[in-house]
């Protein structure tokens, strides 16, 4: 279907005619069908979805300073991508953003939230030591957030600036969306040098992650 | 701070009343110590506090420290603080293995939390206090982390030539 | 029939568990609360839910590696922690550092305590339900780390401080863009005070809250805002003479009540004053080195390295083990935003220190909150706990 590039006076004359009833027939045709995106109902609820995150205030250390504290604020804003309602329920929330350090104490705790969120959840590891335990390599820090809880998106940094939390955050989105970010393998065409760390070196991966990796390289070669 | 031979007669002073309290006089890079007698640390501390011409009435910072290999290893230092003269002296007493050492929290309030560090961090025990528990670490954790013999801990970084140990 | 007894619901003593994720303990801090209706009758703050094992870690690292490490304990107040390590250090090597780099020291530091009021103000309003003065205090701390990522590199963070003075000069341009901050900054404070002083809803949850007597908080050990609210005019800055302050002419804020008006009054305040000596700093700001010049503990400049064997080498050994440090120990302190920061440093004589330990203000502050909130509502709990300002990266380290 072509789309003509209209201005924005001839669209609001166009609009006024539909409302008084002055389009009719094959213009009256055109002029909904350019306005009504056709989907499934999975893509809709899942762009709904991701433009509609409901975070949970969860600040650990360093990183909470930056968000979500800072986020929401008027520089960084996080209202423009819906998702300035900070709940403080875990029961209310979609999406935790482990900001800081995990310490072996706070493991249980942080486990317990995340469990009692519902369906679906998303975690954003933000900063370096709730991705892999950060520049604390000692008895007190748990290395990785990864270690008892699944993890969508992380996000480098010590601690990372708000753009790269909002970054992050779209990415996210588009994980959400259903369409994935291949990430650097797109910008540097190395499809197919991904080393699998499962089982120590070339063993196979397993189906599920073979044909996300497919379909990944298959968006590259689009 | 008290200076050297302000130091001293302060260790005279204490030898006075409580003689043998004082074990040794330290005056490091403009710094005053006194090392005690671990069994009399609350006489010492008391006095400083109570002497009149004295008035440590605050307790900066209580704390402990490792000094493996040396013996005696552990030593609990009281960071004291004359704000009216606005000088800082130390007091010093050392420990062996299996630390004890009386609390001092009658006397300071303020050492309530940081005696709890130093049992957790540690393992020194401080008689007397009201709730010897650990503050920092899980309750159940086992082991002195502070301590010079105890590993950091954590993790190697997982490289591809390392990953195979790993599994 | 005979009658059920009725239980008395009137006088029983409920315990609660607030936190450790709560939205108004400010960071992972777990009060177990005994509660007789909504009065408490008993308070026991939990901590170490953000235990890092700072102090551990920094035995295992040279001296310049430690300075990132204690960085991030008290988060809010970065420069603070690496003025108290770098400072204890260099008492031990009893290295002089340059006018300049002690001018440079007050501006971040005194720019830091601004910082760190700023967010206490944002956050213990939200608390209290004046949620507007949260991006008001924000758009402010966003100028201040612009100033920060500027001269350093980092907003949060930025290691800018170095055994010896600072790591780098500031830019050109750093001057004026501070002096703009400068003179802009007490509207900004007068502002917050046009909406917080004499609004209603403030004062009720504030004034009377959370008393102590100025005697029981110097039994406690705390010092800061918090002591100088009740009563007592205590300021290191002004009590021990260290870096430039002597230079400079700024006044202290004292209270007269201690309750939590007080408080929040006093930190006011002493945003205005650190605003003042940011100005007679950058107006007295010397010219010279920004770094001291002993190559045993600083590195020389790059521009020597392809000429001169010597600053090689100690390039060299600089960056790959370390100075080494002679036998000794030593208890440093200075004052941030919560009181006294002090650092005991003890060196035996090899590249890495033996023990680092932070006497750190909130970790002792936080004993005072028994004495604050029994007896209290649970609503003024938590006012009381905003106007501790504990920061739990430095309770828990």
């Amino acid at each position: 279907m072509e789309v003509e590039r209209q201005t924005l006076r001839e669209k609001g004359l166009r609009a006024r005619d539909m409302l008084r009833g002055d389009l009719e027939g094959e213009e009256l045709e055109r002029y909904v069908e350019e306005r009504v995106v056709m989907t499934n109902f999975d893509k809709m609820l899942n762009w709904a979805r991701s433009n509609s995150m409901f975070p949970l205030t969860f600040g650990l250390a360093c990183c909470a300073i930056e968000a979500p504290i800072s986020l929401v604020t008027a520089r960084y804003d996080l209202a423009r991508f819906g998702a300035e309602a900070l709940r403080a329920s875990p029961r209310q929330a979609d999406m935790i953003i482990l900001s800081g350090r995990v310490s072996i104490k706070m493991a249980p705790v942080v486990r317990r939230l995340y469990d009692q969120m519902l369906e679906p959840k998303w975690a954003i590891s933000m900063g370096a030591c709730s991705s892999s335990g950060g520049m604390f390599s000692n008895y007190a820090v748990v290395q990785g957030a990864d270690k008892f809880m699944p993890i969508d998106l992380h996000i480098p940094g010590c601690p990372p600036r708000p753009e790269a939390v909002l970054y992050g955050f779209t990415k996210l989105q588009r994980k959400i969306q259903g369409n994935p970010d291949p990430g650097w393998r797109q910008r540097y065409r190395a499809a197919g040098t991904e080393e699998w760390a499962r089982g120590g070196p070339a063993s196979a991966p397993s189906a599920e992650a073979l044909e996300a990796y497919e379909a990944a390289r298959g968006l590259i070669h689009a | 701070m008290p200076d050297a031979p302000g130091l001293e007669l302060i260790r005279g002073e204490i030898e006075l009343d409580h003689p043998g309290a004082v074990r040794d006089t330290v005056f490091d890079r403009g710094g005053a110590s006194l090392v005690v007698d671990p069994a009399q640390v609350l006489d010492v501390l008391r006095w400083l506090r109570d002497a009149p011409g004295q008035g440590y009435t605050f307790l900066s910072s209580l704390h402990a420290a490792d000094y493996l290999p040396a013996q005696p290893r552990f030593g609990v230092h009281y960071e004291l603080l004359n704000r009216n003269r606005v000088e800082r002296i130390r007091v010093k007493a050392m420990l062996g293995e299996d630390p004890e050492i009386d609390s001092c929290v009658e006397l300071f309030p303020t050492a309530e939390f940081q005696e709890r560090e130093a049992f957790d961090m540690f393992g020194i025990v401080f008689k007397g206090h009201p709730d010897l528990t650990r503050i920092l670490l899980p309750d159940d954790y086992v082991g002195w982390p502070q301590r010079r013999d105890f590993p950091v801990g954590g993790e190697p970084v997982l490289f591809t030539y390392n990953e195979g140990d790993r599994g | 029939m005979a009658e059920a007894p009725i239980e008395d619901r009137t006088t029983e003593v409920m315990t609660v568990n607030i936190g450790p994720h709560h939205p108004a303990t400010h960071g992972v801090l777990r009060l177990v609360v005994d509660l007789e209706g909504e009065v408490v009758r008993d308070l026991k703050p939990v901590i170490g839910y953000v235990h890092t094992g700072i102090e551990k870690s920094c035995e295992d690292k040279s001296y310049w590696k430690v300075i990132p490490f204690v960085e991030r304990m008290d988060y809010v107040s970065y420069f603070f922690q690496m003025e108290a390590f770098c400072g204890a250090v260099e008492r031990l090597v009893e290295l002089e550092i340059p006018e300049r780099a002690r001018y440079l020291r007050v501006i971040f530091l005194e720019l830091n305590r601004i910082h760190s009021h700023l967010v206490w103000l944002g956050t213990t309003a939200l608390d209290l339900g004046a949620i507007s003065m949260l991006w008001y205090c924000f758009r402010e701390r966003d100028k201040i780390l612009d100033l920060f990522e500027m001269a350093a590199g980092q907003r949060m963070h930025t290691r800018y401080f170095q055994v010896g003075g600072v790591v780098e000069d500031i830019p050109l341009g750093f001057e004026a863009k501070l002096r703009a901050f400068v003179e802009d900054m007490p509207r900004r404070v007068e502002q917050y005070q046009a909406l917080l002083d004499r609004n209603e809803i403030f004062l009720q949850r504030t004034k009377g809250v959370g008393t102590v007597s100025r005697e029981r908080l110097l039994e406690l050990g705390v010092t800061g805002p918090l002591l100088r609210a009740a009563g007592e005019p205590w300021d290191l800055r002004k009590a021990f003479d260290y870096l430039a302050y002597p230079d400079f002419d700024f006044k202290i804020p004292v209270g007269t009540v201690g309750d939590g008006y007080d408080r929040y009054r006093v930190r006011m305040a002493e945003m205005v004053e650190s605003t003042r000596i940011v100005e007679q700093a950058l107006d007295g700001l010397p010219e010279g080195p920004h770094i001291a010049d002993d190559r045993k503990y600083v590195l020389p400049p790059r521009s020597e390295l392809p000429t001169s064997m010597e600053a090689l080498i100690h390039h060299f050994k600089l960056v790959t083990e370390g100075f080494r440090v002679g036998p000794g120990e030593i208890y440093y302190s200075i004052e941030s935003p919560r009181g006294e920061l002090g650092c005991f440093v003890l060196a035996d004589g090899s590249s890495k220190p033996a023990r680092v330990h932070f006497r750190d203000p909130s970790f002792v502050n936080l004993q005072a909150f028994r004495d604050m909130a029994v007896g209290s509502y649970v609503a003024d709990m938590i006012a009381s706990l905003g106007m501790l300002d504990p920061i739990l990266g430095g309770v828990d380290r």
